[in-house]
């Protein structure tokens, strides 16, 4: 019966770790639905960008106030999880702090992990603040539905609950470590706690027994929220924690304003305009039967796996709808959506091909029309202002514009005056209705 | 005032066998817009008074194609590409300024993979080049002292990171340069990127000129200076929207340059 703890232990973590692999996988798999894209082009440039932008947040300070905040939680998340090791070994062995034998080094460890924790329980609460009282219209836009909602919410709650846990813990285990006449102590003396001895005197009534079921309780709490806490990322925007960094790494290298040129328009153009081609001749021998290309988007798996990623990768902050020019003159469109619908509609083609043995069948849907509207489309003036603010490297712009391309080039579905505009390219080469032969006429004006 | 513009085509050049140190691509825009027109205009000035050797295609040149990228017809940006990068290649053109910095970013980055390989420059760079290595001297008091904003065209800025070059020049004219709260990497939009240029804009509570032009009036300007002929457009419409245009005036920087300079 005395390892009956560390069973239960190992049994939670394993059923942990195994969904959250199963879910990773299913993530890996709704990821490649997308077409292929090479990115293994400049390494170097690529890990530069991840280790600025991800592992740095250079482009998190852009807004100070925000900035700051968050770094406080994302070294407080990544300081406090050298503590979750600890944890671990604890749960699986029956030991308690078995990092004691550290020392001094020991107590700056948990000192600092102590100041970490009050620090993110103090920037959480300001974020909850934020998004519940100030109400940041970021925060509050159309697309901001109520699971969006509550899913910034729930994760702040979870963060506080888990900070809370932990200080509690070392409140307790500190009271229990100085208690005379211990029996057998399991409580080494162990580690400073610069917070959490504050929260002594809540416990100082409490005789051995009673603090130990407390000083258990917080710890198991503590150790199953944060496991829960994991298997929960999948289904929240809270996902960015993890794919920040692929996304950092995989994101766009050219400069902003260049947006590529589709290969299979380039082999059709050329062969419209090479007079030697015929246009009747039978394909050569042994040659494969061309698939007829899609041009442009109309539904997720047109999108290259990157646009996939970045779908998954956004945690919705709002940052690029805020500074969308249509967004912030009441057009519908909103970056932060586009990127809610590609991730949304994803999940609902994974489900589907879940439900169908590995295949999708056809459920009558697509992105373009039942997530994303005509007119959400046609309101970007592609200025890239989403692109630049996007702390994440995430680019909106790149799937509006390969949805236009689906809706100009496989449906001639652009707006008359756009179509006007393009006949007139066609017939005068400008955009205007004037003749080719005028263009220099302003020079004798 | 200045004698008749010198504007010579890449046909005259090859005619004598020589070579234009700089093709002037003047876009659709610049050739047939009214407005963009007098920008085409004062930019030719500036390169007659610096005695630069260039030439522009005239009736050899054709649309970009950016425009019809942007709204989706990759098909027409290509043949348009691809037609645009015979001629040039013809003319062996190894280096491109224009005023437009739609067709800068689609000639610098959309055309070398389709073969089209030209070192690019605004006109923006362009005038700062000429400035900094004495070919060009600024030295009139026109603009001395009156507070300019400059609006930052997104395919300048954001698109292909240039801020400092159409300051840099506007500072030469001695102007008190007021930068708007939003400005360089945080400008926003003049609302006509994106083909938005040639449709009504879609519904919604404002314009975004409008929106635009309120950020620039914040900083009481005398005149707002812009660097697309796009955006000199929208600005315009919105001073007129806004009932300021006795107040404030809508100047490319070569306009200013030219102003500036009597030519």
């Amino acid at each position: 019966m005395q390892y009956l703890p560390n069973m239960i232990f190992a049994i939670i973590l394993i059923i942990a770790i195994g969904f959250f692999v199963k879910n990773v996988k299913k993530l890996i798999r709704n990821i490649k639905l997308g077409l292929d894209v090479d990115v293994s082009d400049n390494k170097s440039q690529r890990l530069r960008n991840m280790t600025m932008i991800a592992f740095g947040q250079s482009k998190m300070v852009r807004r100070p106030i925000a900035g700051f905040l968050h770094a406080i939680v994302y070294v407080g998340f990544i300081v406090i999880n050298i503590e979750v090791i600890e944890i671990i070994i604890d749960g699986l062995f029956g030991t308690h702090r078995v990092f004691a034998f550290l020392g001094t080094f020991y107590d700056v460890l948990i000192g600092s992990f102590e100041v970490f924790a009050l620090l993110v329980l103090v920037a959480v609460i300001v974020f909850w603040i934020r998004r519940n009282i100030i109400k940041l219209k970021r925060f509050w836009k159309n697309e901001m539905t109520s699971w969006p909602k509550n899913d910034a919410n729930y994760i702040l709650y979870f963060e506080m609950v888990l900070m809370c846990l932990f200080l509690i813990m070392n409140a307790v285990d500190q009271t229990i470590q100085i208690m005379p006449g211990t029996p057998e102590n399991h409580y080494v003396e162990a580690g400073s706690y610069p917070i959490s001895q504050f929260l002594v005197p809540l416990f100082q009534g409490f005789n051995f027994e009673s603090a130990v079921i407390v000083e258990r309780a917080a710890w198991w709490l503590h150790i199953v929220g944060i496991l829960i806490f994991l298997n929960y990322l999948y289904y929240s925007k809270h996902l960015h924690i993890l794919l920040a960094f692929p996304n950092t790494y995989f994101g766009s290298l050219k400069p902003k304003g260049q947006v590529n040129n589709l290969e299979a328009v380039t082999k059709e153009v050329k062969m419209m305009m090479d007079p030697s081609v015929d246009p009747f001749a039978a394909a050569p021998e042994g040659a494969e039967e061309e698939v007829p290309a899609k041009f442009g988007a109309s539904d997720v798996q047109d999108l290259s796996w990157v646009q996939l990623l970045s779908a998954y990768t956004c945690t919705e902050c709002g940052r690029c709808t805020s500074s969308c020019p249509a967004n912030l003159t009441g057009k519908k469109l909103s970056p932060r959506k586009v990127m809610m619908d590609t991730r949304d509609r994803l999940e609902e083609v994974g489900k589907n091909i879940d439900a169908n043995n590995g295949v999708f069948k056809d459920d009558g849907k697509q992105l373009l029309g039942d997530y994303i509207s005509h007119e959400e489309l046609w309101a970007c003036t592609t200025c890239n202002a989403c692109v630049e603010e996007c702390p994440i490297s995430i680019n909106p712009l790149s799937i509006i514009l390969e949805m236009r391309r689906y809706l100009v080039m496989e449906q001639s579905a652009a707006p008359s005056e756009l179509n006007n505009m393009m006949s007139n390219i066609e017939n005068n080469g400008a955009p205007w209705p004037y003749n080719q032969m005028d263009r220099l006429n302003w020079k004798n004006e | 005032m200045s004698d008749e513009l010198k504007v010579p085509t890449m046909a005259d050049y090859m005619a004598e066998g020589k070579q234009p140190e700089v093709l002037f691509w003047v876009g659709s825009a610049g050739s047939f817009d009214d407005r963009a027109k007098k920008i085409t205009k004062a930019f030719v000035k500036i390169l007659n008074k610096a005695n630069v050797d260039f030439a522009v295609l005239g009736t050899e040149e054709s649309c970009t194609g950016d425009v019809a990228k942007r709204a989706g017809n990759e098909f027409l940006f290509q043949m348009q590409a691809l037609m645009n990068i015979e001629v040039l290649n013809a003319y062996e053109v190894k280096k491109i300024v224009t005023c437009d910095p739609h067709s800068f970013n689609c000639l610098k980055n959309e055309y070398p993979s389709l073969g089209g390989n030209y070192e690019v420059v605004h006109h923006t760079q362009f005038i700062q080049d000429l400035i900094a290595s004495g070919r060009l001297e600024v030295e009139g008091e026109l603009y001395k002292g009156k507070r300019i904003t400059f609006h930052d065209p997104c395919y300048l800025g954001r698109a292909n990171n240039e801020y400092d070059a159409p300051r840099t020049v506007l500072e030469s004219t001695k102007a008190n340069i007021v930068e708007m709260k939003r400005h360089k990497l945080n400008a926003l939009c003049c609302g006509a990127g994106g083909a938005q240029m040639f449709k009504e804009p879609e519904k919604g509570d404002m314009d975004i000129n409008v929106l635009r032009t309120e950020d620039a009036l914040k900083t009481k300007p005398n005149i707002i200076a812009t660097g697309c002929p796009y955006c000199n457009t929208m600005m315009t419409d919105g001073i007129k929207a806004k009932e300021k245009e006795k107040d404030v005036a809508v100047l490319d920087i070569a306009e200013l340059i030219a102003n500036n300079e009597n030519l």
